[in-house]
């Protein structure tokens, strides 16, 4: 296989990683929802938490991006 | 009529003005401008907005009140009494990089958080800061933070390297999540918005999708913003009181 068409198969299969970022998010959004939905007072509360539990979870998904774009370009 | 169809062409620096002094390329780029214009704009939103000091504010006085109560009950939140001597470093990093961002949504502008090297410098000043002061805090002491209390010796083998680098990875995943979220953000509308230039009338649909992206990229933009400034004030909190 030359390395150029390895290269392309190789950034493909890295943004497999975007799965784990997809799964995470709902997770936090859910537990969020289901937090709000139990106790709409908290709901200012935990806000700033499931904001930053979504920046994390969606960052190791871009982790992975990061390395299927170096692999693509380099 | 040329249409740019490389997404990536909006990350090249450009030279304004060249400047190479002893064969150090000094140049003042397209990077240096914007981050001139962000540095500006919070000085005068700050500045202009305070002069008048009236006890009931107006929309722009509130706006500079808002952003610094905003932080300061951020600082407060996490790190508690202690932190508020971190409050101008945590308020500049926040503002530079959310100011940052916004400005890399104006079009043709450049967003200079998504170089690697921007955010990194900002990463490694935040990570070596936190290091200095938990030394400076508590001297040697601070390596306690890597041994959590209570854990079988047996266990310390495993759980002190793992502490150790999730330590040390700190300044890269700090740098690359808001690297990579600009990076990534910005090609996505580099590449809806080529797609939308060269279809005919079926264009309105990555115009929609363009449209869409940028509405989540203005969240992003602040969402990066906080991101990093709560989590500088999260790992002070570290260095400070370590628990």
């Amino acid at each position: 296989m030359d390395p150029a068409s390895a290269k392309l198969i190789g950034a493909g299969l890295a943004m497999i990683a975007l799965v784990g970022a997809g799964i995470g998010i709902g997770n936090v959004f859910s537990a969020y929802i289901n937090a709000v939905a139990r106790n709409p007072a908290s709901q200012p509360l935990v806000q700033p938490i499931a904001f930053l539990g979504f920046a994390l979870a969606e960052a190791t998904g871009l982790f992975g991006w990061v390395v299927g774009f170096l692999i693509f370009l380099k | 009529m040329a249409i740019e169809l490389n997404p990536l062409e909006q990350f090249e620096i450009e030279r304004l003005i060249p400047i190479h002094i002893g064969g150090i390329d000094l140049s003042f780029t397209n990077s240096a401008m914007l981050m001139t214009v962000a540095a500006a704009l919070v000085t005068a939103l700050l500045v202009l907005a305070t002069r008048k000091a009236a006890l009931v504010p107006g929309r722009w006085q509130s706006l500079a009140e808002l952003s610094y109560e905003f932080i300061a009950n951020m600082i407060d939140g996490t790190v508690g009494h202690d932190g508020r001597e971190y409050f101008p470093f945590v308020f500049t990093l926040f503002m530079f990089i959310l100011f940052g961002n916004l400005l890399g949504l104006v079009p043709y502008s450049f967003t200079f958080t998504s170089h690697i090297i921007v955010t990194f410098a900002l990463a490694a000043v935040v990570f070596i800061g936190v290091t200095v002061i938990g030394f400076a805090r508590h001297g040697l002491h601070f390596l306690r933070l890597f041994v959590p209390e209570g854990v079988p010796a047996v266990l310390l083998l495993l759980l002190v390297p793992i502490e150790l680098l999730s330590y040390f990875i700190r300044p890269f995943t700090l740098s690359i999540r808001l690297f990579a979220n600009m990076l990534a953000g910005h090609t996505m509308l580099g590449i809806f918005g080529g797609l939308a230039a060269s279809i005919g009338l079926f264009a309105i649909l990555p115009l929609g999708a363009a449209i869409l992206i940028f509405a989540l990229e203005l969240l992003v933009a602040g969402l990066q913003a906080y991101i990093f400034a709560i989590l500088t004030c999260l790992y002070l909190n570290d260095a400070i009181h370590m628990h």
